[in-house]
């Protein structure tokens, strides 16, 4: 595996190209991306709706490969991974938030958060410590046996917040996490995932059309056409 | 600990489409049945005709030759007294027991009927036949009556039968009954002795002439024996060894019912085919849930795995309905077609039930090879 000569960058592009091909032409979603981010870093990415934001936050979510270039995740080259390596980083390195939440509906709240330690451990003695998370997260205890669809949009993101930390990822990933929530309730999980970047060192990276919400993060990074600006 | 977690993802998806899933499971059941209740009632056949013809397995029976005819009767030819000495050199130790056989109208009392009516010598009798009521004959003017006969005429030890203008006898005994046979068949007639018969009919020969072979590996030896000793220059009789009838018939019957089970295993094609279905349905509506758990880290073959208990939890509870079903169906199916359920506990039918409930949960997983496949080869970022 070809190692990155900069470790302390905990995801970086070097001439990052993603083309989806299609019958009626290849689209080029992304165009040479050079990005480094360092650990701890909050980052928001901006930009007009298909400019290839999603596909930049997949692309560090290891749900996708480049075309061409390459792209390293703590160090290791994502491009030269197969499927299960891969998904075995997304599970223990990485926490995915989605702008439609995106729980498990057939399990509780407390076992969506408890699915990704069964993942990892592969026990279920982990009833305290998805606890703790969901405590961090000021959800009402009553709703922790709740099935998704009994919790309002602000509960399911504060339990797909907590489902993301619960194995102590480096890298949150947040697709506009405030994006299907009212400004209050989203300000609320803005607070909530500042406060992880500031007391835990997290490594945030989020997509957003908000200014506002783009403010939280220490840098923001604007992308058109699938290029940076 | 996560595999039990996987078990109760499929358990729950189940139960939310429980009006789904319970159509699956019909269909198993469905199978299920067809194939075991077919393989318990073919079974059944085969041992009950084997418990009605095992105890004639064991002859090697001698007729007059005729061209055809196997149950004897009057065609003029008979075997010769000349004949039944060869028969019984050539068999020697095996017994041999000559037969006459005919038939004619009787008077029980004053009513008129009519059977047919064997010659036997006593000494053999015992060898043939067993006695329900009464005793073996008793001097040349007693008779013995068969089961159906006895039943139908109201026969007592004890009533007179008069046959035909030759004569009366008196029932000293009722025979049990003898079933289906290639030999002889007195359940609907009257057996005498053979001194009583020669008188009233004067023939000049034996219509048949039943040879009991002992060590039944020998029995194609004595038909050869037999053959070769009495049809050297001419064909005098035909010679017919019952355990290859006997064998000839269970197989066909055992091939008819291997036939049937086969039929039953395509409605189990079919259940396959909707649970297939089903999953497939499953896997469609399921896409961004099947993404969500891809992105969060669930490795593909974790995802194949929960789509597969699904298939097996289907397959299970459809197989487990079938196999009760099918022992009470073969137990309804048993007393109408052969009025007795005791073939149905040899272990010999009931290993069909344990064949259609494997087939029916081997059919549901096999079913639910290609949606799961389908389902953890979903691109994670459909989420
Ligand atoms: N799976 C895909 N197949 C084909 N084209 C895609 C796919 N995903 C995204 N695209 C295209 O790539 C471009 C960037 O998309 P995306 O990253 O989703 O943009 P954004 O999130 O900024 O709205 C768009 O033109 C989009 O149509
Ligand atoms: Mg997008």
């Amino acid at each position: 595996m070809i190692q990155s000569p900069e470790t302390e960058y905990i995801i970086q592009f070097r001439d990052v190209t993603k083309i989806y091909p299609l019958p009626a032409g290849d689209v080029v979603a992304l165009d040479s991306i050079n990005l480094e981010i360092l650990p701890g870093e909050f980052i928001a990415i901006m930009g007009p709706s298909g400019s290839g934001k999603s596909t930049l936050l997949n692309l560090m979510g290891c749900l996708d490969t480049p075309t061409s270039g390459d792209l390293f995740i703590k160090g290791r080259n994502a491009g030269s991974m197969n499927d299960e390596e891969l998904t075995a980083l997304r599970r223990d390195h990485i926490g995915f938030i989605f702008q439609q939440f995106n729980l498990l509906p057939l399990l509780s709240a407390l076992e969506n958060v408890q699915y990704p330690l069964i993942l990892k451990r592969g026990t279920k003695e982990c009833e305290e410590r998805c606890l703790h998370v969901l405590n961090a997260m000021e959800l009402d205890e009553t709703l922790y046996t709740h099935k998704p669809s009994e919790l309002s949009g602000g509960q399911q993101q504060r339990v797909a917040i907590a489902r993301a930390l619960v194995n102590d990822p480096e890298i949150l990933l947040a697709d506009e996490p405030t994006g299907n929530l009212d400004t209050k309730t989203g300000t609320a999980i803005m607070e909530l995932l500042l406060d992880l970047n500031r007391s835990r060192n997290e490594t945030i990276i989020m997509v957003t059309h908000d200014p506002a919400v783009a403010r939280y993060a220490h840098r923001i990074i604007t992308i058109v056409d699938g290029r940076i600006t | 600990m996560t595999k039990s977690f996987f078990f109760e993802f499929a358990k729950r998806n189940v139960r939310l489409h429980w009006l789904r899933s319970l159509l699956a499971v019909l269909g198993i059941v469905i199978g299920v049945v067809a194939i075991a209740s077919m393989g318990i009632l073919g079974n059944s056949l085969v041992l009950a005709i084997s418990d009605s013809l095992s105890s004639v397995g064991d002859s090697v029976i001698v007729t007059p030759h005729t061209g055809g005819g196997v149950m004897g009767g009057s065609t003029g030819d008979y075997i010769s007294d000349r004949d039944l000495e060869q028969i019984r050199r050539a068999v020697a130790p095996d017994i041999t027991i000559p037969v006459y056989s005919g038939g004619s109208r009787m008077k029980v009392g004053s009513e008129d009927t009519a059977g047919s009516i064997y010659g036997l010598d006593p000494d053999d009798i015992a060898v043939l036949l067993e006695i329900r009521e009464g005793s073996y004959l008793r001097g040349a003017s007693s008779a013995m009556a068969g089961a159906r006969f006895a039943e139908e005429n109201n026969i007592k030890v004890g009533t007179r039968i008069t046959v035909g203008d030759k004569g009366s006898l008196r029932v000293v005994g009722i025979l049990e009954e003898r079933g289906m046979g290639f030999d002889i068949n007195p359940d609907y007639g009257i057996v005498v002795e053979d001194r009583w018969f020669e008188a009233a009919y004067d023939q000049d020969g034996y219509d048949m002439v039943i040879v009991k072979v002992r060590d039944l590996n020998t029995i194609e030896d004595v038909k050869n024996a037999i053959d070769k000793q009495l049809n050297r220059r001419e064909t005098v009789v035909d010679v017919i060894d019952t355990k290859a009838i006997l064998e000839t018939i269970l197989t066909t019957f055992g091939q008819i019912s291997t036939f049937t089970t086969a039929i039953g295993g395509i409605s189990l094609i079919v259940a396959g085919v909707s649970i297939l279905n089903i999953m497939m349905m499953s896997v469609t509506e399921r896409i961004k849930e099947i993404g969500v758990l891809r992105s969060i880290g669930t490795q593909k073959k974790e995802v194949r795995s929960i789509f597969l208990y699904e298939a097996l939890i289907l397959g299970l509870i459809g197989g487990i309905i079938g196999g009760v079903l099918s022992f009470v169906g073969g137990y309804a199916i048993s007393i109408v077609m052969l009025e007795t359920t005791k073939f149905l506990f040899y272990p010999s039918s009931l290993v069909y039930i344990l064949y259609g409930v494997t087939f029916g949960v081997v059919t549901s997983l096999l079913s639910g090879l290609y949606p799961a496949w389908k389902a953890s080869n979903l691109n994670p970022i459909e989420a």
